[in-house]
Order: C-alpha cells, then sequence, then structure tokens
C-alpha cells in the first residue's frame, strides 16, 4: 500500500477501524479531537457507531456496555479526560470487558497544558481506577508504529478480556507522518461466548464486577493476576539501539524515544560517549529484561531515564536496573519537551559527576 | 387444580433480598410480566442494574444483564442498543443512581431519544447505603443526612425527574406512577408496558418513574410506609402521562 | 541532507499549508519528511507555526530548535524565530509585513515582499505559496512539480483553476529569493 502523510490521531482512528472496530464513544478535548471526528466521520461510512456522549465519565460506559454485548469498542481521550474514565476502566477490569482506550496525554496536573507530556504514565501503568488491576498499556514512538499497534490491541483485549491502552502525547496525535495503513482484518473477529445479547451465549450473561462475598472475590483478584502474569510473559515488548558496549544507556519511551534516539546517535561526535538506548513499547507489562541485560554490561556507567515528567517510569528502571548500576533522571514537565541539545548536555555532566 | 398464579420466567428462582414491606419485589414482578408479555423471548432483552438497592437485580431477571457503575445504566445502556438495536434494552435505576449521580446520563439518553427503557424507582431516599437524603427525599423529611429534616435553603427542593424529563424532545413516553395500592399497581403495569411498546415500536426513549417504599430507612411498619407514600409523595410527585408521542 | 524548517506566521496566513505541502512533496520524492504543527486554544488570528524535516535518513525527533530555515510571515515570528536559524542558514521574511530587518549576520536574510507579490498576481491569498516558493528557490531541495502535483490533488477537479495562480506566485517567490541572494 502506497504510503500517505497522516496525522497521528487520522491514523490511530483509521489502523482502529482496519482493525475491525466498529464502534466508538467519545467526547471532545485536546490534544486528541481528531480522532473523534475522523469517526464520527469514517463510522456511518462502515456501518459502525459514533456517539458524542455528554461526558468523559459516559463515553467509557457507553463503552462498557457496548463491550458487554460483544462489540469491538473504543475511546479516545486526554489526560484530564482519562481521569474521569478511570471509574470506568475499573468497572470494565473487573467485568473482564475488552476494550481499546486511546490516551493522548498533555501537561498536567488540573487543566494543566495542552502540550505533550508523559505524566500520566503512572496512571496508565498502575491501573489508574480503584482496585488491583493492570492494562496492557502500548506506547507507540511513531504514527507508523501506533497504526501497527493497534490491532495487536484490540486482539490482545479480546484474548485476556481486558482494557487495554494506547498511551500516547500530544506531539504523537499532531504530528503528520508518511503512514502505510495496515490492510482491512481478515476473518470473524473472535466468537464471545460470554458476552450479552449474541447468539454465540447459549447461558444467560450476566456483566458484573460486584463480589460481595470477600472469598469469591480475591479468587476473581486471583484470576485477574493470573492474566497478568501471562501478559507479562507474553506481551513485553521493548526495543534496543545501539547499547551494545554503551558507556550509557538511556531508557525512554513514546516521542521521547525518538529524541534520546537521535541523542544517542549523536553522542560519540557531540560528547565522546556511546550511548545506548532501550525503548521500552510495553510500558507495563514494564520490559525488565531487556534493560537489566543492557544495563548489567561491563561497559555501562549509568543508565538515564528520560521522560516528559518529573520521574515516573524512573521508578520502574531502578526496580529493573535493581541497585546494579547508578540510575539517573532527566525529565521536563508541564508540556515542555527536551531537546537533544539538553539530553546529550546531561549525559555529559552526569558522566562527569559518576567518574 | 387451575394455576391461578405464576411467576413470571423472567424471573430467576434465586429470592430476592429486599427487606420485608419494600415495594422493589412488586416492581420486578411487573416489570417481568411485561417483558415476558412482549412475546420476544428472554434471549432478546437485556437489562442494566444499578448501584443502589437494586444492585442485586443482575440476580433476579432471567435475560442478559449487566452490572452498572453508580449512575451510568443509560450510558451502558447506549453501549447495548447501539451494539444490538433489534434487542429490548433497559435500565433500573433508584432515586441516587438516576436523579443524583446519573443526573447527566439520564438526561442525556433521553434528549438522544435512545431507544430504551428505565424504571425508576423513586422512595426518597437511600436505601442500601442506611438512609441517606436522596435528591428525592421531601422538604422536611427526616434522613440520616438531613437529621432535622431537609432544610430547603440549604439542601435545596427534591427533583422531579418526570417533569423535568418530559420538556426534552427526545423521549416517547414518561408516566409517574405509585405501587401503594392494587389499583397503582395495576394502573403501573400498563405504563411499563406502554413504556416497553414505545422502544419496541422505535419511537424513542421511555421512563416510568415508580413511587416506592422504604418501611426500613422510613422508619415505619410496611402499612404505614403505603400510607406515608399516598399521603406525602403523591402530593409531591403527581401521578400521571407527562409524555406521550 | 536533513532539511529543518520552521514555518511561522498568523493564523489564517497559511503556514500550516506551506507545511503539509512541503512534507507532501517531500514524501512523493521519496524523502524522509515529519509535519509538526503547533497547536492551542486560538483558531483565528493568533500565532501558528510548524515544524517540517525533510530528509535522506529516518527522522529521530520531529521537533525543530535549530533551522536550517525559517521563513517568518509576520513581525512576532521574526522575533521569536530568528534565533532559531543555523549559522549560515536562511531567514525569509515577508517584508510585506515586517518592516524590520534581521538583526543577525551570521545568516542569510532574504527579504521576500509576498503580499505585494501575490496582490500583483490579483490574488493576495497566495502570498504564502510566494513564500513557499522562495524557499523552494533557495534550497532547491524539493521540486516545483511535485509541490504543484500535490495542489492539484487537494484543489480537485472544482478549484483546479486556482493552480496557475499558485505556479505563478511559487515561481516569482522562487525568482525574488535567488535574486537578492545573487
Amino acid at each position: 500500500m502506497a504510503k500517505k502523510l497522516m496525522k497521528g490521531n487520522e491514523a490511530i482512528a483509521e489502523a482502529a477501524i482496519q482493525a475491525g472496530c466498529r464502534f466508538f464513544f467519545g467526547y471532545p478535548i485536546t490534544p486528541q479531537n481528531e480522532i473523534p471526528e475522523y469517526m464520527a466521520k469514517r463510522m456511518p461510512q462502515v456501518g459502525g457507531c459514533f456517539v458524542q456522549a455528554e461526558s468523559e465519565v459516559s463515553a467509557i460506559n457507553m463503552v462498557y456496555g457496548a463491550a458487554g454485548a460483544g462489540a469491538r469498542v473504543m475511546t479516545s481521550s486526554s489526560s484530564p479526560g482519562i481521569s474521569l474514565k478511570q471509574e470506568g476502566i475499573s468497572y470494565a477490569v473487573g467485568a473482564e470487558l475488552p476494550m481499546v482506550v486511546v490516551n493522548i496525554v498533555r501537561g498536567g496536573p488540573g487543566l494543566g497544558s495542552i502540550q505533550p507530556a508523559q505524566s500520566d504514565y503512572y496512571q496508565a501503568t498502575r491501573g489508574g481506577g480503584h482496585g488491583d488491576y493492570r492494562m496492557l498499556c502500548y506506547a507507540p514512538s511513531s504514527v507508523q508504529e501506533a497504526v501497527d499497534l493497534m490491532a495487536k490491541a484490540f486482539d490482545a483485549a479480546d484474548e485476556y478480556r481486558n482494557p487495554v491502552m494506547m498511551l500516547g502525547d500530544g506531539m504523537l496525535g499532531q504530528i503528520m507522518e508518511p503512514v502505510e495503513m495496515v490492510s482491512p482484518r481478515e476473518g470473524a473477529l473472535p466468537e464471545k461466548t460470554w458476552a450479552a445479547g449474541v447468539p454465540e451465549n447459549k447461558g444467560r450473561a450476566v456483566i458484573n464486577s460486584l463480589f460481595i462475598d470477600p472469598i469469591e472475590n480475591e479468587r476473581h483478584n486471583q484470576l485477574l493476576e493470573a492474566k497478568y502474569q501471562a501478559m507479562r510473559e507474553r506481551e513485553t515488548l521493548s526495543e534496543s539501539i545501539g547499547t551494545q558496549r554503551a558507556e550509557v544507556i538511556l531508557v525512554a519511551y513514546g516521542t521521547m524515544a525518538r529524541i534520546c534516539e537521535r541523542a544517542a546517535r549523536d553522542a560519540q561526535k557531540a560528547i565522546g560517549a556511546k550511548v545506548g538506548l532501550v525503548r521500552p513499547v510495553t510500558v507495563w507489562p514494564f520490559p525488565d529484561d531487556a534493560i537489566r541485560q543492557a544495563a548489567a554490561q561491563p561497559s555501562v556507567k549509568r543508565v538515564i531515564a528520560v521522560e516528559m515528567s518529573a520521574g515516573q517510569m524512573v521508578d520502574d528502571v531502578r526496580i529493573a536496573v535493581n541497585g546494579t548500576k547508578p540510575v539517573g533522571f532527566y525529565g521536563t514537565t508541564g508540556g515542555v519537551v527536551p531537546t537533544v541539545q539538553n539530553i546529550l548536555d546531561h549525559i555529559q555532566a552526569a558522566l562527569k559527576e559518576g567518574n | 387444580m387451575a394455576v391461578v398464579f405464576k411467576k413470571s420466567s423472567m424471573l430467576t428462582d434465586l429470592p430476592t433480598h429486599y427487606c420485608p414491606g419494600c415495594t422493589h419485589g412488586i416492581i420486578h414482578r411487573l416489570v417481568a410480566e411485561v417483558c415476558e408479555e412482549l412475546n420476544v423471548g428472554n434471549k432478546n432483552i437485556i437489562g442494566v442494574a444499578p448501584v443502589g438497592c437494586a444492585v442485586f437485580a443482575y440476580n433476579y431477571f432471567n435475560c442478559d444483564m449487566m452490572e452498572a457503575a453508580h449512575g451510568r445504566a443509560p450510558a451502558v445502556a447506549t453501549g447495548i442498543k447501539r451494539a444490538h438495536p433489534d434487542k429490548i434494552v433497559f435500565t433500573y435505576q433508584g432515586d441516587g443512581d438516576l436523579a443524583s449521580i446519573g443526573a447527566a446520563e439520564i438526561v442525556h439518553a433521553a434528549a438522544r431519544g435512545e431507544k430504551i427503557t428505565t424504571i425508576f424507582v423513586n422512595n426518597a431516599i437511600y436505601g442500601m447505603t442506611g438512609g441517606q437524603m436522596a435528591p428525592t427525599s421531601l422538604v422536611g423529611q427526616v434522613t440520616t443526612t438531613s437529621p432535622y429534616g431537609r432544610q430547603a435553603e440549604s439542601a435545596g427542593y427534591p427533583v422531579k425527574v418526570s417533569e423535568m424529563l418530559s420538556q426534552l424532545d427526545g423521549p416517547a413516553y414518561i408516566e409517574r406512577v405509585s405501587v401503594h395500592s392494587v389499583p397503582g399497581i395495576i394502573a403501573a403495569k400498563r405504563a411499563i408496558k406502554k413504556a416497553f411498546a414505545a422502544q419496541q415500536e422505535g419511537k424513542g426513549f421511555s421512563l416510568i418513574e415508580v413511587l416506592s417504599t422504604c418501611p426500613t430507612n422510613w422508619g415505619l411498619t410496611p402499612k404505614e410506609s403505603l400510607k406515608w407514600l399516598e399521603d406525602n409523595m403523591i402530593p409531591q410527585f403527581p401521578l400521571g402521562v407527562y409524555k406521550e408521542v | 541532507m536533513e532539511e529543518t524548517l520552521i514555518i511561522a506566521g498568523f493564523g489564517g496566513q497559511g503556514v500550516q499549508l506551506i507545511g503539509q505541502l512541503l512534507a507532501k512533496s517531500g514524501m512523493m520524492e521519496g524523502k524522509f519528511v515529519s509535519f509538526l504543527p503547533s497547536y492551542g486554544p486560538e483558531m483565528r488570528g493568533g500565532n501558528s507555526n510548524c515544524n517540517v524535516i525533510i530528509a535522506d535518513e529516518p527522522i529521530c525527533s520531529p521537533i525543530v530548535s535549530q533551522a536550517s530555515c525559517v521563513m517568518a510571515l509576520n513581525r512576532p515570528s521574526l522575533d521569536k524565530f530568528e534565533p532559531s536559524v543555523q549559522e549560515g542558514q536562511t531567514l525569509l521574511v515577508n517584508s510585506s509585513l515586517v518592516d524590520k530587518k534581521a538583526a543577525r549576520s551570521d545568516i542569510q536574510a532574504l527579504y521576500i515582499p509576498a503580499n505585494e507579490i501575490a496582490q500583483e498576481l490579483g490574488n493576495v491569498r497566495v502570498a504564502n505559496m510566494v513564500m513557499l516558493g522562495a524557499y523552494l528557490g533557495v534550497s532547491g531541495s524539493i521540486q516545483v512539480d511535485s509541490v504543484m502535483e500535490n495542489l492539484r490533488e487537494m484543489f480537485g477537479e472544482r478549484r483546479a483553476g486556482l493552480l496557475p495562480v499558485n505556479r505563478e506566485a511559487i515561481e516569482r517567490g522562487a525568482a525574488c529569493a535567488r535574486e537578492q541572494r545573487g
């Protein structure tokens, strides 16, 4: 298929449609507005359904209803709106409903800014709402990768019967890049014998997250935990770039990883240091092994997490490295995006300090 | 022996958890009987349970059921109905669920003319949590969070859901009924039937507000409760058809 | 080759369109491209800018902090982005709306009376195409024909009549820039 210059938000929406998503419920918020706008235009063309809900709270609950009724369904929002959706996400996890939630993150807290940020990492990787749960969370670094991951996100949601988050930021949503759109999904969607109102369910469907007996509730939590363990084993994705014999390992995800990749590439010439990058593609499950292995090399003096936050993923990097090497952090907040030069300066200063 | 009464096939065999004298049981039965009389089969009906006393409704209605977060039943029902436009979809909600935390969801489901039916059980109090003030509690009504009686100047006035929603263009049928008496129950069933018929005919959103009792939290006997409802609630919440298209 | 551009002006001057056309044309010519718009609550009248990268190699950071070319279509854009021009590289100023000269002497500043040229062509709305043409004239990174091809696609049948004035605007802009560069 020929490449087309597409805006991240629109490409994500089209990829969802190609993946067989036919239901979208959303509410406007910058910088993800192109997703609901695109869906409003496209869904009627493909026999799908778009509803602009009265709030993010309603939108996620419409998603809950459609998911419980067996539909392949998605919603999207940005940070403040994702906060509002957390109640519904927690219920969906409890009721084991598959759905894809796109979060085009902006600076916070509160209304914050509308510029790109990664300040919702904790929320995305720690469940976000109430209760013991996790969500498979993809953090694409380019529009193409976001497009390529959409089908995987929907399939994983169905396989594990758990919401899946696509974590981007304002930059990913707004950037235009050449994209090779994925082909339409072939074959029928997975059968949902548990869903309401579907012929393949021969029994009476009860979609529910209430287990009033604590023993029963614990059993349910153990079932969820077993799914998360399976995701840890089977779904963890990362990319390691130039980490062999590096002095410094950068860890960054999403669009920040692109800037770090450039910094790593320029480092030898600019500051005389060999710098590699480990890029988590899934931020949950977190690629502990890839980071541990990269950090364990004798050449590595320091591991540095780079984020558009005050330092959230760095906690996971510390857990992965587990004290074997010094772990540093560089980041900016509120919608300020670090430059390649900022990162190089930080590496240089950190190496000097470390020696 | 002739059969004079038979439990609806739309109800499961599970005994309900409702308090003695609570009218939820009657309302469940009416909804179940009407659903059965629609002759579409239990597999073509999907219900949404609220958070509140009727939280376990998914155990009692013998059709596909979904449990919604507090107040969100109309949004959940919207998702279901959009996915299955050919099914009958209903929500069963109390006054705290529908008129307080879920006010936005019900207003917009009604405004969109969502082809669902809402059974709104109004007993002027929060039952499950232990008798707190509801959005429909009467001025002067004593509850655990209005121990001196609901004060209009600080806690405002009861929300009149049927009157409010009937101002919108989306609803096809709205009626307020009461189950405090036998004629009331008969009228209530007739109203519920009309509401489901409106959905079946694709006319739009329908809602039946059912005035109901809460002997436990009102601190009255079941019999006193029926009288309290008639004497106090009906003057505040007049019965009748508010919208019919 | 890596062309890094910042294009800035008032919202409504067609700044985003210049950027998108350059990115699309670069893509058509088989290059790696990215287009990153500024976005904000102001829809019209406020300042708007975009970052465009056209390169022979995959693009890591889509953010341009050191530009090989800055196009300033209004005064605030000149003030804001003149410092972002790489040493020895190009600053294109819309002199119809900016009465100020560049402060730096280590860059190549060219002054393009874009609105006047557009007015001479009978359509003031093609001022942005004059600026785009100026860039094409001095950089040579993108062919005029590629841009025209994209414009043809964008205009469709209905507005195909606008193509000649757009081509003329691009050519006049290119000529103006080349002439000044000497």
